[in-house]
């Protein structure tokens, strides 16, 4: 039954802001769109940036790839300040509980010494990994054009802090201090983590914003999650009685998996946009997958034994398949 | 097992494990290649580590504790809303302060949050990095949440149907905006002092208090509790001000100098900036909060000072320009409404003449000046409006190259007489509403003159709308100008009395109280 309970109703003089109502039409705007669109600054930009005087302040030209509409780069999760949180906080929420699990009910004993130690050696360095796609991701935001890419960059930073975050605190589940210690040392100077760690320096050095996003969050990442998260954590691992890791990195694979909506969104638009654009993706797509694959090969080694170069195959033919589907020739 | 014997992490231990830890020196590219932005200021930093950080958050607490506000401020602001709670402000004028807010915070807010972004990405060190990145988004968050806050009076009210478009044009909001773009402008470690501690630390009382405080006092619940619910976030905002200063002073005696010249300039920029909330505090509000004097006494004053006091030991001293600022107290908002009041046609807000209760608040929290200055020219226009005359400026203003405000300031030692200071620049005159930002200007005249003056803009044919054509016979400038700006003639501008604005504010009100 349906209860019928009455406000004053006043006719209100107008639905939105103008601006939104110019790309949507005469109608009430969600706060995603209230929040995003048109606003950062475009026009009568004051002064030359000390730190890049060849541009304006907020500038296109920061990026070889050209949109005759930076707001087209929709997000499709709509994430504002308040629904990026309010996701974020469930994840917590469900994380928490995990960690509370999987300590009460030791399930990390479950592992043999082998399998624990493997899964810290594989692990341990990616809390650095982390760390730098923090740094690009905050870089896209910076250096970006127009809010509703931008916005969404500088959430994925902090989700790439929560993921090093999340690790440490599964470092010193499994072991202490001295352990993360070892994993950092692994990626100084082990010779298995120096194509990796030389990729992701590369990276920080890469200026052009957009290569940079498809460098990291495309191909790098889109590599790394499914190889580590999917196949040795939730499918390895889990066979060799690591189910305690798979809880405690779920996170991880939850995150990938809503975020590469966002991030195919981006590459399918811009891509759709000009041949040009589609051209020079696709280049980037094809230069830095290249590198990845080279530098995560003997990880995959490291964590998969004799099945790593059919994994790794298997990982980056679905990589291909998804970059088809994004209007990309590789 | 080994699991017993492990050691109990410290707070700051674990914390530093969560972050710090994180980071490593790049050996496959140079230092300087990652990091291309830490030396050209000047300011040396010789120890990263020995940075403290100011709080410590991980990003699971951020996630928890940032939600459980945003839910409690959006159920707010939806209650509000749905209420009609808009109609429960003290008086519709009030609305008139929330249309400054909207047109200029929410811009400002946001380029703090790309600001921070570029911080966050290229400090020198994983503790300042997270912070800032941690403001970052945070700043976000206050852009957006001002904005959900205030959207619904622009569905009631004239003036700021197409905020984000005046911002980039209106001629006011050219001090805001270059403001920020000024600062977003310098190089990391001169935004951060701009920002970070002479805005953030010195004078965000000055811009809370009012405005948030203001929305209490006055009904206005939606503006009230977005601001109560940045306080938290303000308050490690501040932190971090603080804690970057006392880090580029322990650094190097050779930083001292140069942040020293920084605090100078960005405090005065601050000032000059907050001359419209001076005018807010002591104009716009139905029901006062205190007197934008008696505010600048206690934040600035007093606990300004303190500040001040606590910095000394590293050789900081209070800005020159204070003792100014002191004298300009008794005089500021009142200079800055009546010119308000004489460029009505010309702003998307209403403006009026205080009721004779508010004069005489007025000449009491101002004895020393109000009745002597200010309140003769409020009963001139109030006579003039009375005969039909409504006093109004028909010329453009001159701008201060620096500040963007019009000259309108008076000598610090002669309250009749307009301060007006000029420069030479490469053959070029440039002019100053006063001796403080006219010293800005010669340390950096390259930056300066690329100002953008709305006033020379309009003059240089700059701010025509559209398709106007100014050869055209019947071509009307101011008309194409206001196009330009989208400012709606007779509805977004002009006298609150008689404004649509008035009216559907009394009818409403009146449907929501009666049965008529």
């Amino acid at each position: 039954m349906q209860i019928d309970l009455r406000t004053v109703s006043i006719k209100p003089l107008r639905n939105t802001f103008d601006h939104l109502v110019r790309r949507f039409g005469d109608k009430p705007a969600s706060r995603y769109q209230e929040g995003s669109y048109d606003i950062q600054a475009d026009t009568n930009l004051q002064y030359r940036p000390s730190w890049d005087p060849e541009h304006e302040l907020h500038d296109a030209g920061r990026t070889a790839i050209v949109m005759s509409d930076w707001y087209a780069l929709k997000d499709p999760r709509q994430f504002y300040y308040g629904a990026y949180t309010l996701a974020r906080a469930r994840q917590q929420e469900a994380a928490e509980a995990s960690f509370t699990f999987v300590e009460s009910r030791a399930l990390l004993d479950q592992m043999d010494a082998a399998t624990r130690s493997r899964a810290l050696a594989v692990l341990m360095p990616l809390r650095h990994a982390a760390w730098g796609a923090n740094m690009n991701n905050t870089s896209m935001c910076a250096d970006g054009y127009g809010t509703l890419i931008t916005q969404p960059c500088m959430y994925h930073a902090m989700d790439n802090l929560g993921v090093a975050q999340y690790l440490t605190r599964l470092g010193l589940l499994l072991g202490d201090a001295a352990t993360l210690e070892a994993g950092r040392e692994a990626w100084l100077n082990d010779a298995a983590w120096q194509p990796l760690r030389r990729l992701v320096e590369k990276t920080l050095v890469t200026r052009d914003w957009f290569e940079l996003f498809v460098a990291q969050n495309f191909v790098l990442d889109g590599l790394l999650y499914p190889l580590i998260y999917g196949q040795f954590v939730d499918k390895h691992l889990n066979a060799h009685g690591g189910a305690g890791v798979s809880m405690l990195t779920a996170f991880m694979s939850e995150w990938h998996d809503e975020t590469r909506r966002w991030i195919d969104a981006v590459l399918k638009t811009a891509a759709a946009e000009s041949a040009a654009n589609q051209a020079l993706l696709s280049d980037w797509t094809r230069q830095w997958r290249g590198r990845a694959a080279e530098a995560l090969s003997p990880i995959a080694q490291q964590a998969l034994g004799a099945s790593a170069a059919e994994v790794l195959a298997t990982v980056e033919q679905s990589f291909n398949d998804r970059a088809a589907k994004l209007g990309l020739t590789l | 097992m080994d699991m017993s014997v492990k050691k109990k992490l410290g707070l700051k231990e674990k914390y530093a494990l969560m972050t710090r830890n994180l980071g490593w020196e790049p050996s496959y590219e140079k230092r300087e290649d990652v990091y291309p932005l830490l030396d050209y200021e000047g300011i040396k930093i010789h120890d990263w580590d020995t940075w403290e950080d100011p709080f410590r958050l991980t990003m699971d607490s951020y996630w928890k504790y940032q939600a459980e506000k945003e839910r409690k401020l959006y159920a707010i602001i939806d209650a509000f809303n749905q209420n009609n709670g808009h109609l429960n402000v003290t008086d519709a004028r009030y609305i008139n302060a929330m249309k400054v807010f909207l047109s200029a915070v929410p811009a400002l807010e946001y380029n703090a949050h790309r600001g921070f972004a570029r911080l966050g990405r290229h400090m020198g060190g994983v503790g300042p990095q997270v912070a800032c990145q941690m403001q970052a988004i945070d700043e976000m968050r206050h852009c957006q949440t001002q904005i959900h806050s205030i959207s619904n009076y622009n569905r009631f009210y004239n003036g700021i149907h197409d905020w984000k478009h005046m911002n980039d044009r209106l001629w006011y909001l050219s001090v805001p905006k270059s403001f920020f773009e000024d600062a977003c402008t310098c190089g990391p470690f001169e935004f951060i002092i701009a920002i970070g501690f002479s805005f953030e630390y010195v004078l965000t009382n000055l811009v809370f208090v009012p405005f948030v405080s203001g929305a209490a006092y006055n009904g206005d619940m939606g503006t009230m509790t977005f601001g109560f619910s940045a306080q938290s976030d303000e308050a490690r905002h501040m932190t971090l001000g603080l804690e970057v200063i006392k880090f580029m002073l322990e650094q190097d005696p050779a930083n001292l100098p140069i942040v020293q010249k920084w605090i100078d300039k960005w405090t005065w920029r601050g000032v000059r900036l907050l001359t419209i909330v001076a005018m807010m505090m002591d104009y716009m509000l139905p029901k006062r909060v205190m007197s934008w004097k008696e505010a600048w006494e206690i934040y600035f004053e007093e606990n300004g000072m303190s500040l001040f006091k606590d910095l000394a030991r590293y050789g900081i001293k209070v800005p020159d320009c204070v003792e100014q600022i002191k004298k300009e107290k008794d005089h500021l908002s009142h200079q800055a409404w009546t010119t308000f009041y004489a460029a009505a046609p010309m702003t998307n807000f209403h403006t009026w003449i205080p009721s004779d209760d508010e004069l005489d608040w007025l000449s009491a929290k101002y004895p020393d000046t109000f009745d002597k200055y200010y309140r003769p020219r409020f009963e001139f226009f109030r006579e003039q409006a009375e005969k039909g005359e409504r006093f109004v400026n028909p010329n453009l203003p001159q701008l201060c190259q620096v500040c963007q405000i019009p000259m309108l300031f008076t000598e610090p030692d002669d309250p009749t007489q307009i301060a007006y200071r000029q420069s030479e620049h490469d053959g070029e005159k440039y002019h100053f509403c006063s001796d403080h930002c006219q010293h800005i200007f010669d340390n950096e005249p390259e930056k300066y003159v690329e100002a953008w003056l709305p006033v020379h803009q309009i003059l240089q044919g700059n701010c025509f709308a559209e398709g106007d054509d100014p050869s055209a016979p019947d071509f009307d400038p101011i008309a194409s100008v206001m196009k330009y700006w989208h400012l709606e003639n007779g509805r977004d501008n002009g006298d609150f009395a008689g404004s649509e604005d008035e009216k559907n504010f009394a009818a409403w009100r009146g449907m929501t109280t009666s049965n008529t």
